[in-house]
């Protein structure tokens, strides 16, 4: 299983023929145990990483520390979960540290950012501060570098 | 008058693959299955310590023996591995490249005229190193049939009165054929009834798969004080470049080598031995990622291999596939030229690795999954076109 899963994880394309051969198994073995992952919630999504200097590259991109005050009852997970709702919100994490919740905001341009956090996520009742920072640039994502180094040379047959 | 070159030297026959190497480097379109090292790039935290060792201004020379530090991590790592103990400080030698390692190991060992057996298809500098240590080089074919396991009946029948050593290289470049514990032990019994010293080049030996454990001969009772260990970075760590090899051996051969490393080398490189001393001590988890991708890569390329009629058997270790091509009736030689030619592919013959190799060629599957899939799909169809040719010359 661990051997499928890196390898959807680095291409969710492959070819279910391709990753047959690899694990030496039958295409149904494969499809199947794709459909276990599936069905068990282990596999969750696929996903598509882009290069965001080619496409919208105006779009922006914050973090969001948030410190919250945890419910009696939630604790953090009822806030942090209608955070998730949002749509600007790509990703949203519980932190060890000085805050609390870590939330990955997407939105066209800056004014949208700015009127997602002073309307929506600051007027939380139990969110206490929040402090927003942009990216900037992007040099890997997900594991997949953006600018790659040029492919060494090596020599075409060697012992 | 030209400058006189030395009879030994002389007499070793000019690789027969060289007019080939040639033309695959010549052209600038092929697919190349003919490498014999990783595709991986050095992992990144080795890499870095090597760029760190250089910061620091260690550009000077190490011990002739290799920086303590690395003999140590060495000496760990070898316990691991087989569970037999070396002194760091006197039983452990870096050297550049299990190359080297074998050089000196033969010329260390071997007086004029002694033998040395190892076993074919092998790696193509054994039989030119004995030579040019004064020995003589006896090669004992292993055989497909056997997964190109050395036989010890095969071993035994080919000791004469001056054989005096036995090189092994288990997994195997070119056929990646590996041997068992209890196979292993059936050559120890050999080497020690016969007095012979081994020779052992365990290069390939994290790259075995199937979970299987790697045995080394070192660990058979008795063999310690007659085996000297040669291993290196160079394939598990993706590290050619940097060139660093070692031995492991009793301290009287150990030193014997010495002598020779540090009139001829001085030392290998300090800045590849830092990063040498990283990747033994930090390097496992970005090995055993390597180690699994290569594992995938076999299953594909054997599958690939067994569907277009290219016999191969399942290697579990190295990265090379030593699919046997009689079915087309072509030589080994033949096959890849034409491959070359035709499909654009490189493979190496198996005739590179010794006359044994007949029949077979060597495909490394130390290249990414994308060039793969191509180069089989164009091996099939070179297969499927050669085939057919023969039908319509028989009609």
């Amino acid at each position: 299983m661990e051997a499928l899963i890196d390898l959807l994880k680095h291409n969710p394309l492959i070819a279910r023929e391709d990753a047959a051969r690899l694990l030496g198994l039958t295409v149904n073995e494969v499809n199947a145990r794709i459909a276990a992952l599936e069905r068990d919630g282990v596999i969750i999504g696929y996903q598509t990483v882009i290069n965001r200097e080619k496409w919208n590259p105006d779009t922006v991109t914050a973090v969001i520390e948030v410190k919250i005050t945890p419910e009696r009852d939630g604790g953090f997970d009822r806030i942090a979960s209608r955070i998730s709702k949002f749509d600007e919100v790509q990703s949203c994490y519980l932190m060890s540290g000085g805050y609390d919740l870590l939330v990955l905001v997407e939105a066209g341009n800056l004014r949208q950012v700015a009127s997602f956090v002073a309307e929506k996520l600051s007027t939380i009742d139990a969110v206490v501060s929040t402090a927003t920072r942009f990216r900037l640039k992007t040099y890997k994502e997900n594991g997949a570098f953006h600018h790659f180094d040029v492919a060494p040379e090596r020599l075409s047959v060697s012992p | 008058m030209s400058i006189p070159i030395a009879d030994h030297v002389r007499d070793i026959p000019k690789s027969g693959i060289r007019d080939f190497f040639e033309i695959v480097q010549s052209m600038t379109d092929v697919i190349s299955l003919g490498i014999g090292e990783p595709d991986f790039v050095t992992p990144w935290h080795i890499r870095e310590a090597a760029i760190y060792s250089l910061e620091k201004g260690r550009t000077g020379y190490s011990s002739n023996l290799g920086l303590p530090r690395l003999r140590r991590s060495i000496s760990d790592t070898v316990r691991r591995a087989t569970g037999i103990h070396y002194d760091p400080l006197s039983e452990v030698l870096v050297s550049v490249g299990v190359s080297e390692a074998i050089d000196i190991a033969l010329r260390a060992i071997l007086n004029p005229g002694d033998e040395v057996l190892y076993h074919e298809p092998c790696y193509v500098s054994y039989n030119p190193s004995v030579a040019l240590a004064f020995g003589v080089a006896r090669a004992i074919p292993t055989r497909a049939e056997d997964e190109f396991s050395l036989r010890p009946e095969a071993l035994e029948a080919a000791i004469g009165p001056r054989t005096k050593a036995v090189m092994l290289n288990f997994p195997t470049n070119p056929t990646g054929g590996v041997m068992t514990r209890a196979q292993i032990e059936a050559i120890a019994d050999v080497c020690i009834r016969h007095n012979l010293t081994v020779l052992t080049d365990e290069i390939y030996s994290e790259l075995t798969y199937d979970d299987r454990e790697h045995f080394s001969i070192v660990a058979v009772p008795g063999m310690r004080e007659r085996t000297i260990y040669l291993h290196g970075l160079s394939k598990a760590y993706a590290m050619t470049g940097f060139r660093v090899g070692y031995a492991c051996g009793p301290n009287s051969v150990i030193e014997a080598m010495m002598k020779i490393h540090q009139y001829s080398i001085l030392c290998a490189s300090i800045t590849s031995q830092d990063a040498a001393v990283e990747a033994l001590e930090r390097g496992t988890p970005a090995m055993l990622r390597m180690r699994r991708e290569y594992e995938l890569r076999r299953n594909y390329v054997v599958s690939a291999l067994n569907d277009m009629g290219l016999e191969c058997f399942m290697p579990r270790g190295a990265f090379y596939v030593f699919p046997k091509i009689t079915s087309t009736g072509l030589t080994s030689r033949e096959f890849s030229m034409r491959l070359l030619h035709e499909k654009r592919v490189a493979v190496v013959p198996g005739t590179a690795f010794g006359p044994s190799g007949e029949g077979h060629v060597r495909c490394s599957y130390a290249t990414g999954l994308e060039q793969i899939k191509i180069a089989m799909q164009r091996i099939a169809e070179f297969c499927a076109e050669v085939r057919e040719e023969r039908t319509r010359t028989a009609a």
